[in-house]
């Protein structure tokens, strides 16, 4: 009973520091505060709620259970990050995002393809393709060959439909222009197309990033070799060790999250120039 | 005329491109299949002519890739021929993912939008919230579904409502990212307007922002029943293979039904792309009938 | 002296849309000669952007020729002989004033001193030196359509284009630039075509003034001016102006009673 009015007490003179905050002056510093002091109290309400009800551990470890059980399981928890993340996700996002972006830009140049692959790419896109992973399992084996050809045909398919997006957004002036100079092919994209695209191209990796990771830890349900950060939350929570899971799941949303952010970098550095990037 | 024009302009090169991705399959069978037809023929001791390799690629009960029309022929008699209610029947699992996919998606959109609506009239909450729910867009999510399905079966919640509850989580991101960026689309001018009316917020909210939301709340839409439809797929995967579409994935895998795999995942891909075809339609209807669209 | 630099015989162009055939241009014939300040003015719809990209080698009439320097459009374009400036100022926002200047010189293969020089040179043509470490998006429109101009004077085409270049500009910044252009223009000695909404505009900067008239896009009135090549903003104020911008009126309406 003490946790939860506790809980209460805390999550109340929390939500009234955020208003205060909110209501205040906007700087870079309460930007920061306000989301962390909620993502505090959020970690609190769910350590409280738990004691504080008496949950089985079993069914919902609180958060100091799962922070102990992630520093004493260090080695585990990386070897499945090297085998799921670097290997699986990391190659198949190279390989299918660079195998998408030639693609985009071998299509761009015939209007026919441009009107036939467009309309087959975005249906592709919307559809489960995560359900390929266990005929991609079959054809590549167990071990991440099969996990980064699943993540190769997630990602294709957005990535290409957003880079050819971005391939005719140039403005209509800018290509009269290239053309006055009689600029060649190569010059034109080069120097007008593949910069213009560079917000699109972005945005298609940034939603890759979280394609890649899905991809490469579901792909590890349909059979993996016995390490994977996928292979490691099906089975510990068949054996209902679910501090191990929530363990892996911090690994994954660090990783995750980390990933994006550094996409979210270099797009800042590469389209400086963008509206959206300028403020 | 023209319009004939104008539709072939627009399906043929679609048309074109199917048709090569036909022919690109079967060829693709064909390769992959000739292997293990040539180790049968050699253990027979019989050597195969071309024509006969061609027709052993189509025709294995485990190949590697199943030709188009195996895979055609094994939907039909798993769909016409098969009662409804058989577990063998394709329209029988379909449904169990459908009815989990729509429950969740409903769910989630209606989560999506109170929050979104929140977000967009309370400051504290905008600056709190959202950096969380856009982060929260850069986990893989689905890593989480297996946990969510084995907890609640521990505690007694079974059958559609875990499955559910996965996609809509799924659901409810696309669905608030889309509703607060559709809320705050009224311009500057537009809300000065409704200021020198001394138009209430609920005045605002209903007469302005919910009309301009639509176009975008219809795009999240959309994304949201696809996402809503893998988390359906997902969260039937560690049930143990029991019903729905992702149990037929699980099942065809252990027993290397390829056939069967390949046959319940065009099943999804039929269905997304009707669910998706839907809600265009039904966008169209709406935005036509408020007069955003002709 | 008087050497024609661009003719155009029988010039037709139609368009085909979903609602049949628009006649953008019908039977133009105009010689303009080497030096000449020609504006094109007209409503919108009466083809004078459509000429003006015809000259471009970025339309394709339907029928007619057009020669430019003796030559047809798409050799002249290949030879660079145009500079193009057009209603937005179409500026990179990836690269600085003096990166965006460079870019068509990039483009013709100059060498890297070539281009730095060239550079410096027209950003003081136009009055922009020190921002070329700039970018666009940091500069005000004016500004911006000055750097446009810049990069069109780069290199050497004998010819410059404009397509209401001062459209989205305020009055006060416009006759600022419209002055700056007339010295540009006697700096230079190229051959510019330029099209515009604004008869006071057409008639204080032009040698030569083209009316022209809506369905089909035609020519109404082409007008000598009378005025100096030598002027300055006070010769809008004398009677010789307010006589030629009279007789543009004459045209317009002529044109718009054809409707």
């Amino acid at each position: 009973m003490i946790w939860i009015l506790f809980v209460l007490i805390f999550w109340g003179a929390m939500w009234a520091v955020n208003v205060r905050l909110a209501a205040g002056p906007q700087t870079q510093l309460t930007k920061i505060l306000v989301p962390t002091l909620f993502g505090i109290t959020l970690l609190v309400l769910w350590e409280g709620l738990v004691r504080g009800f008496s949950i089985s551990p079993i069914l919902l470890p609180p958060p100091s259970m799962i922070a102990q059980r992630f520093a004493t399981s260090l080695p585990i928890l990386w070897e499945d990050f090297v085998q799921t993340f670097i290997k699986g996700a990391l190659s198949g996002y190279f390989i299918g995002c660079s195998a998408a972006f030639l693609t985009a830009i071998a299509v761009d140049r015939s209007d026919f393809l441009k009107r036939g692959l467009l309309p087959i790419g975005n249906f592709v896109a919307a559809l489960p393709i995560i359900g390929m992973a266990p005929i991609l399992v079959m054809w590549f084996g167990f071990d991440w060959q099969s996990k980064a050809a699943v993540v190769v045909i997630m990602v294709f398919f957005p990535m290409l439909v957003n880079t050819v997006a971005g391939l005719n957004a140039k403005d209509k002036f800018q290509d009269d222009l290239m053309k006055t100079y009689a600029a060649s092919y190569w010059q034109n994209l080069l120097k007008l197309k593949l910069p213009a695209a560079m917000p699109f191209i972005f945005n298609g990796l940034k939603i890759c990033t979280t394609l890649a990771l899905i991809g490469a830890i579901v792909a590890e349900f349909f059979g993996s070799p016995i390490r994977g950060m996928g292979f490691r939350i099906s089975t510990e929570v068949g054996r209902l060790s679910l501090d191990m899971v929530w363990a892996e799941i911090t690994v994954a949303a660090l990783a995750g999250s980390a990933f994006y952010g550094t996409m979210a970098l270099i797009e800042k550095a590469v389209t400086f120039w963008h509206p959206s990037q300028r403020n | 005329m023209t319009r004939l024009a104008s539709f072939w302009h627009k399906a043929g090169p679609v048309l074109c491109i199917l048709l090569v991705l036909i022919a690109v399959w079967y060829g693709a069978a064909v390769a992959l299949n000739a292997a293990w037809a040539k180790d049968k023929a050699a253990r027979a001791g019989t050597e195969l002519t071309f024509s006969e390799l061609v027709s052993d690629t189509m025709s294995q009960e485990k190949p590697l890739l199943p030709a188009p029309h195996q895979v055609a022929q094994e939907i039909y008699k798993t769909t016409v021929l098969k009662k409804i209610t058989s577990k063998r029947s394709l329209i029988w699992h379909g449904w169990i993912t459908l009815s989990a996919t729509l429950l969740g998606f409903v769910f989630g959109t209606a989560l999506g939008v109170l929050l979104a609506v929140g977000i967009v009239h309370s400051r504290a909450m905008d600056m709190s919230v959202m950096p969380w729910v856009i982060t929260s867009q850069t986990i893989p999510i689905l890593a989480v579904a297996p946990m969510v399905i084995v907890v609640l079966n521990a505690v007694g919640v079974s059958g559609l409502l875990p499955k559910a509850i996965i996609s809509m989580y799924l659901s409810f991101f696309p669905v608030v990212v889309g509703m607060v960026k559709g809320l705050r689309a009224p311009d500057h001018m537009q809300l000065d307007q409704m200021r020198t009316w001394n138009a209430s917020n609920n005045t605002t909210f209903w007469k302005l922002r919910l009309p301009s939301s639509m176009p975008y709340f219809f795009a999240s839409l959309k994304i949201a029943i696809a996402a809503s439809l893998v988390g359906a797929i997902v969260g039937e995967l560690p049930t143990g293979a029991v019903a729905g579409l992702g149990a037929r994935l699980l099942a065809g895998s252990y027993y290397g039904q390829t056939i069967q795999i390949w046959s319940a995942l065009i099943c999804a891909a039929v269905l997304a792309a009707a669910l998706v075809a839907l809600i265009g339609v039904i966008e169209r209807a709406t935005l036509k009938r408020m007069g955003m669209q002709q | 002296m008087n050497q024609t630099v661009i003719s155009a015989q029988n010039l037709s162009l139609t368009f085909q849309t979903n609602d049949g055939p628009v006649h953008a241009l019908k039977d133009i014939n105009l010689d303009i000669d080497k030096g000449d300040f020609v504006s094109f003015i007209g409503p919108s719809g009466c083809g004078k952007t459509t000429f003006l990209r015809v000259m471009a080698d970025l339309e394709t009439p339907t029928s007619g020729t057009v020669t430019v320097n003796g030559m047809s459009p798409a050799e002249a374009r290949m030879k660079r002989a145009y500079g193009y400036v057009f209603q937005a100022a179409g500026l990179y926002p990836w690269r600085t004033i003096g990166g965006n200047i460079r870019l068509p010189l990039e483009i013709m293969g100059y060498s890297r001193e070539e281009q730095a020089k060239r550079v410096a040179n027209v950003l003081e043509l136009v009055e922009l030196e020190g921002f070329d470490k700039k970018f666009p998006w940091q500069l005000s429109g004016g500004m911006q359509q000055r750097a446009s101009i810049a990069r069109a004077l780069a290199f050497d085409a004998d010819i410059l284009l404009m397509d209401e270049p001062f459209g989205a500009l305020d009055e006060i910044v416009r006759d600022h630039l419209n002055e700056q252009l007339l010295k540009l223009w006697a700096r230079t000695e190229k051959t510019i075509g330029f099209v515009t909404h604004s008869i006071p505009e057409a008639v204080f900067l032009s040698t030569k003034i083209v009316v022209m008239s809506p369905r089909p896009g035609r020519i109404a009135d082409v007008i000598d001016s009378t005025l100096p090549r030598d002027r300055t903003l006070d010769i809008r104020e004398t009677q010789e102006f307010a006589d030629i911008a009279h007789r543009v009126r004459e045209g317009l309406r002529a044109g718009h009673a054809y409707d």
